[in-house]
């Protein structure tokens, strides 16, 4: 398309030319015109949400799951503001989203008008660019800059404020290939000579680990696929950030679980312990490192990132390497491999036997029920009888996120959906709406908090409106569990606000939303309750009602180092320190 | 359990890095940022300076380059050397960024930067502050029978000494343009 044309009908051609399928999005005054040509049209999808927060998380659900940019489309004032939570996640979490909101006519910008806010001054914080479009000559150019900006290095989420005249008003489109994507383009290619550095430690490395995360997720499947064949042919040890789970499979021989606050036992000794510690796509953040000046403290360390900001950022990095992962990794196994693919391996065989002895801890082990439901045990029985579906994970916030991440097994990249960086709860139930969008076949699970999931359960009827078979495997213990287990560990067991009260009767919550309601409180009852959840054709809210008090470990309190954990309720008295008890 | 007892320095970089930043040194760098003129680009740096708590001692901002849409934003800011090589990948990192150069580091630069004073008296201070302009070449670019108003270029440090010796002596406004700098040479 080109030519003439107006401003409305500009946005969906370019949507079109950047090969857009699906929109998530809520009308109101100021996007009426775009609404009006998506009407006329039949090759892209607009899912209709119930709120503009669960329109964001819907489209990094869709990102996070296909590897595409989400894109939303939201109106002015209210509109846009309620999308800002989901702006924040996404920017957190790296997510390429594209988000355009319509604007108050330009004539009246400025002037406190109905339903007008500053969008893009709001946004402009927790975008990774946004741009305020008065002209409709440059509309068609800035929605492909846009998504230029969106996908590139970090991936991150955009903003383009469209003001209602500039919708109606006439101006020439600008084609993709025409386009200006401005001079943004970060770099790629790794430093050669910093990744022959690395490829000489990992030679001699006596005990090294790989440290991933969400950045190989990010660059994509090879990346994934070179990181396997690295893994495959060091025999070097590999654990994950949250971000990152499914880079690397969990049955995977070389795996030794998730790292971090709520991390394995074997993950975060390996951590403390190490000689060489090889950072492939992860930032640092504060739930892995614990307390900075006992983090690692005998390792070298090589930061691979694509973000220069994230290199010494939080900590020194030996060896820093920016570039995309994938470009990194293949050129450090063709190093390593023209150096003669040597690594040390008597150390290496060493540095097993004392991860098998931290293995041996198992320190996922769980109490064996009495009848009432164990989280851990309910996460465990949905693993065992759906692992070898084609299935995908979201989350909520919360304890059940994290034994989320610690019971269930990520085979392959993009099948985990969660907010990691925000943490926001209300994120798990859009986010499967739009996973179960972009792959209307498979299974998806939102594996949720009852607390968090309350926050955006209106998206049930975006579920059922579009016959999105989601299922909602809620682990309901009553509780703000997480904050409750804070409590319990810092706050001397004053319970201030944690409970869950008046919760709704959610079997008939599944009723009044027209899908189906499931509520199991047994263990024996679990396996034929989940079969019949997954055997249902249509969305599902489980309601499994699990202990009450359980906690989440193992756990680092704030403030600890690595080798200072918790494995279990006997020691958690006073473990948490006064300096660690201002930190969150 | 025992009470809350914040350590002072809590450093605000990291939430796990209680070292005292004082204890390491804070230095002063000058900073030139070619970022595309367009709207919102001042906001966008001057946003990220308070979201992640930097300082701005000095910002200039002005367009250089019309044809090009290139605006020159000069920042002098204070921090660690860590805290100067993060300000700068943060800086570089935003879309609309051309160039960042760190002038202090960079090799020689000058730096100057214009100020007014308006200074009113009679009687000896008046004559002392005129006596006092000729040395620091500052010229009288306004008067009245009891005041002046005195321009002057030079370095920061060139228009605080000026500013204070002319307190004493009636000083009434101040007026900075903050910092422009360029480095030496080709
Ligand atoms: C209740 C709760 C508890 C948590 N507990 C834990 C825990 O125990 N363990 C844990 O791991 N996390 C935990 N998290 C998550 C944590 O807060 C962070 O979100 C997470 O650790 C960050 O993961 P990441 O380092 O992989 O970074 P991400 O946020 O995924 O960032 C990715 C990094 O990779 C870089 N990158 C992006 N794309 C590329 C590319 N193409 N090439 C190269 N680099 C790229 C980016 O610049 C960035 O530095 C918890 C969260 C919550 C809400
Ligand atoms: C929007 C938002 N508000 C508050 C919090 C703080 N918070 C973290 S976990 C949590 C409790 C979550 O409870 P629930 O969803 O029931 O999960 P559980 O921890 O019990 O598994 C709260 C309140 C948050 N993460 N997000």
């Amino acid at each position: 398309m080109t030519g003439q044309m107006t401003g409305a009908r500009m946005v969906i051609e370019a949507l079109k030319e950047q090969g857009v399928e699906v929109v998530f999005g809520y009308p109101g005054g100021a996007v009426l015109p775009i609404y009006d040509e998506l009407f006329q049209q039949n090759e892209i999808r607009h899912i209709l949400v119930r709120h503009e927060q669960g329109a964001v998380h819907a489209a990094e659900g869709y990102a996070r799951s296909t590897g595409k940019p989400g894109v939303v489309l939201v109106t002015s004032g209210p509109g846009a503001t309620n999308a800002v939570t989901g702006i924040v996640d996404a920017l957190m979490d790296s997510i390429p989203l594209v988000v355009l909101t319509g604007q108050v006519p330009t004539f009246m910008v400025g002037s406190d008008a109905f339903q007008e806010a500053d969008t893009v001054g709001i946004t402009r914080p927790c975008t990774k660019m946004n741009w305020l479009v008065k002209d409709t000559d440059k509309l068609a150019e800035t929605i492909h800059q846009a998504f230029h900006v969106a996908a590139s290095g970090r991936p991150g989420p955009v903003l383009v404020d469209i003001p209602k005249d500039v919708q109606f008003a006439t101006g020439a489109y600008v084609e993709k290939p025409q386009a200006r994507t401005s001079h943004y383009r970060p770099q790629v290619k790794g430093d050669r000579a910093r990744i022959e550095e690395l490829a000489a430690l990992i030679e001699t490395a006596e005990r090294p680990v790989f440290y991933t995360g969400g950045g190989v997720i990010n660059s994509g499947p090879e990346a994934s696929r070179l990181l396997r064949e690295l893994v495959a042919a060091t025999g070097i040890p590999i654990t994950s950030t949250l971000m990152g789970l499914g880079a690397y499979p969990a049955s995977g021989r070389e795996w030794i679980g998730m790292l971090g606050m709520h991390g394995t036992y074997e993950a975060n000794w390996a951590m403390h312990d190490c000689d060489l510690m090889i950072n492939i796509g992860a930032r640092f953040d504060d739930r892995i490192t614990g307390r900075i000046n006992a983090f690692s403290p005998g390792s070298k360390k090589a930061h691979i990132d694509i973000d220069p900001s994230s290199i010494n950022k939080v900590i020194h990095a030996d060896v820093p390497i920016i570039g995309d992962v994938s470009d990194v990794l293949a050129d450090l196994l063709e190093i390593w491999s023209a150096r003669g693919r040597k690594v040390n391996r008597p150390a290496l065989e060493r540095w097993w036997s004392q991860i098998d002895e931290w293995r041996a801890v198992d320190c996922l082990a769980y109490k064996p029920g009495t009848g009432i439901i164990r989280p851990q045990h309910a996460l465990a029985r949905l693993e065992a009888l759906t692992k070898e579906m084609d299935r995908y994970i979201t989350t909520e916030v919360g304890q059940h996120q994290m034994w989320a991440a610690q019971y269930l097994g990520f085979e392959d990249p993009n099948r985990w959906m969660t907010s990691g960086g925000l943490g926001t709860m209300g994120y798990g139930l859009p986010a499967s709406v739009g996973v179960q969008v972009a792959h209307p076949e498979a299974l998806v699970i939102n594996v949720a908090g009852e607390a968090s999931w309350l926050m955006n359960m209106q998206e049930m009827g975006t579920a059922v409106q579009y016959r999105l078979p989601i299922k909602q495997f809620i682990l309901n213990n009553e509780r703000l569990g997480m904050v409750r287990q804070w409590q319990e560990l810092l706050h001397g067991e004053r319970y201030s606000h944690s409970w869950s009260e008046a919760l709704p009767d959610f079997v008939k919550l599944a009723e009044a939303f027209g899908c189906k309601g499931i509520r199991c409180d047994s263990e024996e009852d679990l396996d034929d309750a989940i079969r019949e959840m997954l055997a249902y054709d249509g969305p599902v809210i489980f309601d499994c009602l699990v202990e009450k008090h359980e906690n989440c470990f193992p756990m680092i309190p704030s403030g600890n180092a690595h080798n200072d954990m918790i494995l279990g309720e006997a020691e958690t008295q006073g473990v948490i320190g006064a300096k660690g008890a201002v930190l969150v | 359990m025992s009470p809350l007892n914040i350590e002072k320095g809590s450093s605000k970089h990291s939430a796990y890095d209680l070292r005292d930043p004082h204890a390491e040194r804070l230095e002063r760098h000058t900073l030139a940022i070619i970022v595309d003129n367009e709207s919102g680009v001042l906001a966008r740096v001057i946003g990220l300076f308070s979201a992640r708590g930097y300082n701005i001692d000095s910002l200039t901002v002005a367009e250089v380059d019309h044809e090009g849409h290139r605006s020159r934003i000069t920042i002098v800011t204070t921090g660690t050397a860590q805290v100067i090589i993060q300000i700068k990948a943060q800086l570089e990192r935003m879309v609309s960024t051309h160039e960042v150069h760190d002038l202090t580091t960079e090799g020689p630069s000058v730096e100057r930067e214009l100020a007014l004073f308006k200074v009113a008296g009679k009687g000896e201070p008046r004559i002392e502050a005129l006596r006092l302009a000729e040395i620091f070449r500052a010229n009288v670019v306004d008067s009245t029978l009891e005041s002046f108003v005195f321009e002057m270029t030079g370095t920061p440090e060139k228009v605080d000494a000026f500013a204070e010796l002319m307190r004493p002596l009636g000083l009434r406004e101040v007026a900075r343009t903050g910092v422009a700098a360029l480095s030496r040479g080709q």
